[in-house]
C-alpha cells in the first residue's frame, strides 16, 4: 500500500509539477493538486502505464482523490 | 552514406506529449537526417515539446494555433527568413468536444461540428498553402487520418466526418499541388494509445478489438506510422500523392470474420 502511494506520488510530482507534500491520500486532483481534464487523462495514462493495467472510462471518472488512486489499484492489481 | 532525409527541412505540426503519434514520426525522420521544425498551441504543451526536443539536434520551435490566419501566416514568414525552404510538413492535429465522442452522431451540436472540421480539417488547407510557397524544390505533405473517416466506428462520430473530409482534401490538394511536384497523403493508423485517443470513449476496448481480429494480431506502434512518414517523405514514394496508407495490422480490409 505504502510503496503503491509512493509510486502514485512520483507520477503526480512529475505530471502536475506540485510539491511532495500537498500530495497526501485525501488531496482532491482537481481541487487541492490544480489537475485540469488534460492532466487528468494524463495521470490515467501514466498510472496504466506504471501498474501494467487498464483503468476503465466508468472506474477512471469515481477517481478524484490520491487515495482513490492508491485504492482502485490495490484492488485490480 | 547520405541519409534518406539528410538537407530536408520538415515541419512538424501536433505534438502533445511523448505518446503522440507526431513525436514518434519525428524520432524516425530525425534518424533518417531530417531537420525538424516543430509547432505547439499553448504553454501546456511548449514544456512537454521542450523537454522532448532537448535530444535532438537543431530542431526549431514556434507557436501556432492552426485556427488562426495570422498565426499561420506569420508561421511561414518566419520559416522563410529561418530556413528558406521547406521540403516537407506533417500535419498530426485534429480536434472534438469530448462529449461528442460518444453516443449519437445525431446529437453533434452546431459548433461542435464546425470546431472539428475546422481544427481537424481545413487547418490542412491553411497549411498547404503556407507551405506552397516554401516548397520551391517539390515536397511531400502527410496528414493523419483514421478508418472512422470511411466506415462507422462507433464513438467517433464527429470526427469520422471530419476525417471523411480532411481524406477528400487530400485528392484536392494533390491534384492543386501536384504540377510543383508536392504530394499530398494520409497515413490512416490503428488506434494508438494517445491523449486525444483516450479522449474517445471505451477506448480500450477498440485496443482488444485490434488484438483479436486485425491480421497481423496487434495493435498499432507509432513507430510503424513514424516509418512510413519516412518513406512517404523520401523519394522513395516520389510516384505517390494523394493516397491514404492503412497502418493499421490490415483492420481495414476486414468484412466479417
Amino acid at each position: 500500500m505504502a510503496d503503491i502511494f509512493e509510486r502514485v506520488k512520483k507520477i503526480i510530482v512529475d505530471r502536475l509539477d506540485v510539491e511532495e507534500e500537498k500530495i497526501t491520500m485525501e488531496a482532491s486532483f482537481k481541487d487541492d493538486l490544480g489537475a485540469d481534464s488534460l492532466d487528468i487523462v494524463e495521470l490515467v495514462m501514466e498510472l496504466e502505464d506504471e501498474f501494467d493495467m487498464e483503468i476503465d472510462d466508468e472506474d477512471a471518472e469515481k477517481i478524484s482523490t490520491v487515495g482513490d488512486a492508491v485504492e482502485y489499484i490495490k484492488s485490480h492489481q | 552514406m547520405d541519409q534518406l532525409l539528410s538537407g530536408k527541412n520538415i515541419l512538424i505540426m501536433g505534438v502533445a506529449n511523448k505518446r503522440s503519434i507526431a513525436w514518434a514520426i519525428a524520432k524516425s525522420l530525425h534518424s533518417a537526417g531530417a531537420r525538424l521544425i516543430f509547432t505547439y498551441q499553448g504553454e501546456r504543451f511548449e514544456k512537454n515539446l521542450r523537454e522532448l526536443t532537448k535530444e535532438l539536434s537543431d530542431s526549431i520551435l514556434y507557436q501556432c494555433d492552426i485556427t488562426k490566419d495570422e498565426e499561420i501566416t506569420s508561421l511561414f514568414t518566419s520559416l522563410k527568413e529561418e530556413i528558406g525552404i521547406l521540403h516537407g510538413v506533417v500535419h498530426s492535429i485534429a480536434h472534438a468536444k469530448v462529449e461528442e465522442l460518444q453516443g449519437r452522431y445525431l446529437d453533434t451540436s452546431r459548433d461542435g461540428y464546425l470546431m472539428a472540421q475546422e481544427i481537424s480539417a481545413y487547418s490542412l488547407v491553411a497549411v498547404a498553402r503556407g507551405a506552397e510557397a516554401l516548397m520551391s524544390e517539390g515536397g511531400s505533405i502527410v496528414t493523419l487520418t483514421y478508418l472512422g473517416g470511411e466506415r462507422v466506428v462507433k464513438n467517433y462520430n464527429v470526427m469520422g466526418v471530419a476525417k471523411a473530409a480532411l481524406e477528400s482534401s487530400v485528392q484536392y490538394l494533390a491534384n492543386d499541388l501536384g504540377p510543383k511536384n508536392i504530394r499530398v497523403n494520409a497515413i490512416s493508423a490503428g488506434p494508438i494509445r494517445t491523449l486525444s485517443a483516450k479522449g474517445v470513449k471505451d477506448f480500450n476496448s477498440i485496443l482488444h478489438e485490434i488484438e483479436e481480429k486485425s491480421p497481423l494480431r496487434r495493435t498499432t506502434d507509432a513507430e510503424e506510422v513514424g516509418d512510413t512518414t519516412l518513406f512517404l517523405m523520401s523519394s522513395l514514394s516520389r510516384g505517390i500523392t494523394g493516397e491514404v496508407i492503412h497502418v493499421d495490422s490490415g483492420y481495414h480490409i476486414l468484412g466479417m470474420v
